[in-house]
């Protein structure tokens, strides 16, 4: 079974993101920490790319890199002691919380291992952009979960207003 | 061998390329792989060497609005200053800050460069040649900007001056900000013409340019893309006379020049923009028969717009942040929430009641619309306004009655005797 330029890319990809994963959570420095995230956000955009959900792929990008990684950086920043960070990165409980997520790990890949995966049907992408808009509008599909969502979302940026702003 | 095609000559080219490599023997994945390389290389360096034009062009032309001539002695009609101005800067120390963060440092001058030439990714240049036709091209162009901010935030922090972090929030906080009303405004020529993809909404303004179907949303478009790219009016994020000069203070060299690339090649990306999305892009007579025509069209709508952007800029002061991030807020996202509504019911309601109006129809009810919205929106200014002055007139009337009684206490009382 030759390898084909997919399969290669593919690897790439998904070696380098978990090598950033790895880096958020084993760097240093906090900041750092974020911009390994913003680079894992990439890669996990990039497996979406490849799965040809495109409109996935630029949300991935625009709401996690573009929203979310700012948020992080922000919030970091705008805290003392970003600079100098002199914690040790482990404390006593390392050994205990190795073992749980090393049997996390086993049973997850036992688990992977033993599903009999099946080729996934490729799906006409011809106006999936339109069928995803008139799935969030339709009636008898998901109107009320998305207004839901806006309703939520506009508790809590009034929320975020009210307790931001300052009231002598 | 594919026949040499001089109306569409780089799509020759590509299919040239192709074809030889795949005489020479290579598997077809890696011919595509090489093929797209080299395109992508083209387009990039094309994007990377229209600056050296552009600032040629914007220094020329700011002069001749300031009453002088620009550059004139380095080169006929001082045509070489930007190869001075790159030789300068390449020969400057190049200083790292103590205890900056090394990498972030190099690293984010490059990040703000790269948001500019993935923007260029997906914006069509003729009938038959566009980068990348992705059915999602204004949400892209949405996550690219986010990237542009995260490498303004990472050259302000990096450099481990407070001032640079400061200049590196306000940026932010005007970019993102401004970020709203531009998508907002961006939503009218996708219900206009039914896509996402740049490619489709140039294609559906075959018989009338979106500018004269939407012509407020293109105007606030244009002035939300000013903010965006930090351009005076909205120029304060790298104005020497504020927080000096704000993310790339610490800067030096050529590193200080890529931030300066971005910048210009942000400016000039703007015209591009507002061209395809409101000025029809490449369309214009014979464009779609002869290809290399739409490049020409395109290209003299983008220097259109990138005029009229060095035009605003030597015409307006500059804006005060609070006032910025008020102007925003209070003005812009309400007024372009109402033109999107207006419009996507206006269009609907033709389309339900009058299916059969023909394109001259539409454009006339819809500029009516427009006109109608613009109106109501200066009336709205106007009776704002007009509460603010006569709230402040009712203040100071206060002070003057308070101080009318003061006086009437000095008089009354005798004065001291010394």
């Amino acid at each position: 079974m030759s390898i084909t330029l997919p399969q290669i890319i593919f690897l790439v990809v998904a070696i380098g993101t978990l090598f950033t994963g790895v880096m958020v959570v084993v760097a240093r420095n906090l900041v750092h920490a974020a911009l390994w995230l913003i680079l894992s956000f990439f890669g996990v955009a990039v497996v979406f790319a490849m799965l040809e959900a495109g409109f996935i792929a630029v949300v991935q990008v625009t709401l996690y890199i573009g929203a979310i990684a700012i948020l992080i950086i922000f919030a970091m920043m705008l805290t003392r002691k970003v600079m100098n960070d002199t914690e040790p990165q482990t404390n006593s409980q390392w050994v205990l919380s190795l073992v749980v997520a090393a049997a996390a790990f086993i049973g997850l890949a036992g688990l992977l291992n033993a599903t009999a995966w099946s080729p996934l049907q490729a799906v006409s992408l011809e106006g999936s952009v339109a069928q995803l808009g008139r799935a969030l509008v339709e009636p008898n599909q998901y109107v009320l979960p998305f207004e839901v969502a806006s309703v939520l979302l506009i508790i809590a940026l009034i929320g975020a207003v009210a307790i931001a702003s300052e009231k002598n | 061998m594919p026949t040499f095609d001089p109306a569409n000559i780089f799509m020759w080219a590509y299919k040239f390329l192709g074809w030889w490599l795949t005489s020479l023997g290579l598997a077809p994945e890696f011919v595509l792989f090489v093929q797209l390389f080299a395109a992508i290389g083209m387009l990039a360096t094309v994007v990377l060497l229209i600056p050296i034009f552009t600032i040629w062009l914007e220094r020329k032309i700011a002069g001749r609005f300031q009453d002088r001539l620009g550059p004139n002695r380095t080169g006929p009609y001082g045509l070489l200053q930007s190869f001075a101005d790159v030789l300068k800067l390449l020969t400057k120390e190049d200083i790292t800050p103590h205890k900056a963060d090394k990498w972030i440092f190099n690293l984010s001058p490059l990040f703000g460069v790269l948001s500019i030439i993935t923007v260029w990714a997906v914006i069509p240049w003729a009938s038959t040649m566009v980068g990348a036709d992705i059915n999602v091209g204004v949400l892209y162009l949405l996550g690219i900007s986010g990237l542009g901010t995260i490498a303004i935030m990472m050259g302000g922090w990096s450099s481990n001056n407070k001032f640079a972090l400061l200049g590196a929030f306000r940026a932010v906080a005007q970019l993102v900000a401004y970020e709203v009303p531009m998508i907002i405004t961006l939503l009218i020529p996708v219900m206009l013409s039914g896509s996402m993809s740049l490619q489709s909404i140039v294609k559906a303004q075959g018989q009338m340019w979106f500018i004269v179907l939407a012509p407020f949303a293109g105007v606030l478009f244009f002035i939300t893309s000013i903010a965006e790219i930090g351009r005076a009016p909205f120029d304060l994020l790298e104005a020497e006379s504020e927080i000096a000069t704000g993310y790339n203070i610490e800067y030096t060299g050529m590193k200080f020049g890529v931030w300066m690339l971005q910048e210009f090649s942000h400016a000039f990306a703007v015209g591009p923009l507002f061209a395809t999305f409101f000025l029809g892009g490449w369309q214009g007579p014979y464009a779609t028969e002869i290809p290399v025509l739409g490049i020409v069209y395109f290209m003299l709508k983008s220097f259109f717009g990138y005029f009229m952007i060095i035009w605003v800029r030597s015409t307006l002061p500059r804006i005060r942040i609070d006032h910025l991030m008020s102007l925003n807020w209070k003005f812009f996202v309400p007024v372009s929430l109402l033109a999107l509504i207006v419009t996507a019911l206006v269009d609907k309601a033709m389309s339900e009641f009058a299916p059969g109006t023909g394109v001259a129809g539409r454009a006339i009810v819809l500029f009516t619309a427009n006109v109608l919205l613009v109106i109501s929106v200066i009336i709205g200014i106007r009776n704002a306004a007009h509460a603010v002055r006569v709230k402040e007139e009712g203040d100071d009337h206060a002070e003057h009655g308070d101080a009318a009684d003061s006086h009437d206490d000095h008089s009354a009382h005798p004065a001291p005797a010394h």
